[in-house]
């Protein structure tokens, strides 16, 4: 139930940012999810979109720094107290989230969002055992 | 293996007496050549006032210019009759430097250069494939004349003609190549082109030389030939090749000084360093007849080791070469080489990301940054792992050098490259300072 994210190393400079959804725009790779983090120099982008391999490629080809990472995308109720019922569970469990973001589609009413996790597959039994619903390639790409 | 047991691991003691009176001899031989004097009686150096190895930093420096503005044979302490050789530098930047060989001079040459040989283990029934050039470039006569007094096959290959190294490296068996280290890569893909598989040959130890290389190369070309590679070290104003050599474990060139007195001297001030400080390699050949010279000015920057090794040898090592003293900067009053700080990014990640080094004034103050273009290796999808590379590359830095550098990590592609190549080193002080 892993899924793949693809990160892109930013320079924090005007048009960075364009440069990359270009060459995604003109493989015709669609970004499901995202989130920038950032410095004051620099800057990391990552993004769940329909096509890694086709994204990675690309990009690669235009010289962007690129890299892949293994995440989850959990189903979260939508409604308050929703994410911290999730929280609860890693916090429990002293399981260290390195960071996380928010699809913008829903999956069947609820939010989806996207986890970082040290020891993910830990984390996967656990989500799992709890009755949470974790989102395949597939589903993600669908949304 | 050791070519020559006697000179090679030699008591300390015994060497620096041999090496005393082989000095006092050569100061004696070049008091004859006038241009020589002229230095000598200018620095108040008579041959009678060098009585201990540390006279030795009391006698001018002798560099490439001094060989040009005595072009051709100014510098020569033997008459004519007595040169065998003549070999010279391309001169493609200024006049030629010529040097020469007496009879002597070239068994001198023959006997370091087999010592080099046989540091990689090279003997009797070994094949040596020489594609260094031959003629006026001391790179192929000086292997040649070496590997035949070791008593091994010599296949004088010269450069060029790629396809037939290969053919003769299968049918002649050769089990050693002297070439640069550059030529065994271009080797290594033609083989591949060809099909053929380079451990389907014999070939089992590589002599490489005449053009810097790094460690990181070294692996490449051990990896890719599948055979062990040797840093050999030599510059014609010297000898040539065989000047130093690694052996088989490669922790540094051990300088055949018997015959060649290394120093390390900061190239800005001319003053000598002591063990394990890096600086410019300065040689005195000491048994040299037709061409003695006194502390040449090799222009290469490293640092030298006492102490014997793990093959037995006592002889002074030099660390691989790690620049050219040309390029050294001086920020804040403290020397340093833009290899320092390449040596450092080559620890961090095991291939060398491509950096680009800036020198500024804040305010009165020289101020060191370092720009990294962060590669696949490099990158991490967590900002705190790429802020604690960047902290590492500071904190080595500084330790390396001293000096707190700011660095700054920066995307692919985004330093500039010059025929493939980055510019290195931008020193902005001067633009500003009018």
């Amino acid at each position: 139930m892993k899924i793949r994210q693809i990160s892109i190393f930013i320079e924090n400079a005007a048009g960075r940012l364009y440069a990359v959804t270009k060459v995604l725009a003109e493989a015709k790779v669609n970004i499901r999810a995202l989130s920038l983090a950032d410095t004051a120099d620099f800057g990391v982008l990552r993004m769940v979109v329909d096509d890694a391999d086709r994204a990675v490629e690309a990009l690669r080809a235009a010289d962007h720094t690129v890299g892949i990472t293994e995440v989850i995308a959990v189903e979260v109720p939508d409604r308050p107290g929703g994410l911290a019922s999730v929280l609860a569970i890693f916090a429990e469990e002293a399981i260290n989230v390195e960071y996380m973001y928010a699809f913008v589609e829903k999956s069947r009413d609820n939010a989806v969002m996207v986890f970082r996790i040290e020891g993910i597959d830990r984390a996967i039994d656990l989500l799992k055992k709890r009755g949470l619903r974790l989102l395949s390639t597939g589903e993600v790409v669908s949304l | 293996m050791i070519w020559n047991q006697k000179a090679e691991a030699m008591p300390a003691g015994e060497r620096e007496a041999l090496q005393l009176d082989r000095l006092q001899r050569t100061v004696r031989r070049v008091w004859g050549v006038p241009a020589y004097r002229a230095k000598l009686e200018a620095a108040s150096v008579t041959p009678e006032s060098i009585r201990s190895l540390d006279d030795l930093r009391r006698i001018p420096f002798t560099d490439k210019e001094d060989l040009r503005r005595n072009y051709p044979f100014g510098l020569f302490a033997t008459p004519m009759s007595e040169v065998v050789r003549i070999h010279s530098s391309s001169g493609t930047t200024g006049k030629p430097t010529v040097v020469g060989y007496t009879r002597r001079d070239i068994d001198t040459w023959a006997e370091v250069m087999a010592r080099t040989l046989v540091c990689g283990g090279v003997a009797k029934d070994d094949v040596v494939q020489i594609a260094y050039g031959y003629g006026l470039f001391t790179g192929g006569l000086g292997v040649h004349y070496g590997a035949e007094k070791i008593g091994a096959t010599v296949i004088p290959a010269s450069v060029g003609n790629t396809k037939r190294q290969i053919m003769m490296m299968q049918d002649f068996g050769t089990t050693a190549i002297a070439c640069t280290p550059s030529y065994s890569l271009y080797l290594a893909e033609t083989m591949e082109e060809m099909g053929v598989a380079p451990r389907s040959l014999r070939l089992r130890v590589g002599f490489f030389g005449a053009e810097p290389w790094t460690e990181s190369l070294r692996a490449e070309i051990e990896e890719k030939l599948g055979i062990l590679a040797i840093d050999i070290y030599g510059l014609s104003e010297v000898i040539g090749p065989g000047v130093s050599s690694e052996c088989e474990h490669k922790c540094g060139l051990h300088i055949f000084e018997d015959h060649f007195l290394p120093e390390i001297i900061d190239p800005r001030t001319g003053e000598t360093l002591g063990e394990g400080e890096v600086g410019e390699l300065v040689f005195t050949t000491i048994t040299k007849e037709a061409l003695p010279i006194l502390r040449y000015r090799t222009r290469d920057l490293t640092a030298l080791t006492r102490g014997t090794c793990a093959c037995g040898r006592t002889c002074v090592r030099m660390r691989k070469v790690l620049g050219r003293s040309d390029d050294m900067l001086i920020i804040r009053g403290i020397n340093v080489f833009p290899s320092q700080i390449e040596s450092v990014l080559v620890g961090i990640e095991e291939a060398q990301p491509h950096y680009v080094i800036y020198i500024k004034k804040d305010g009165p103050l020289d101020a060191l940054a370092v720009e990294v273009e962060v590669d696949e290796k490099l990158f991490s999808d967590e900002i705190r792992r790429l802020e604690a590379v960047r902290k590492r590359i500071a904190d080595e830095i500084a330790s390396v050098l001293s000096i707190q550098a700011e660095v700054k990590l920066v995307g692919p592609h985004t330093i500039q490259r010059s025929e493939g190549k980055a510019k290195r080193v931008i020193d902005l002080r001067k633009e500003g300072a009018s």
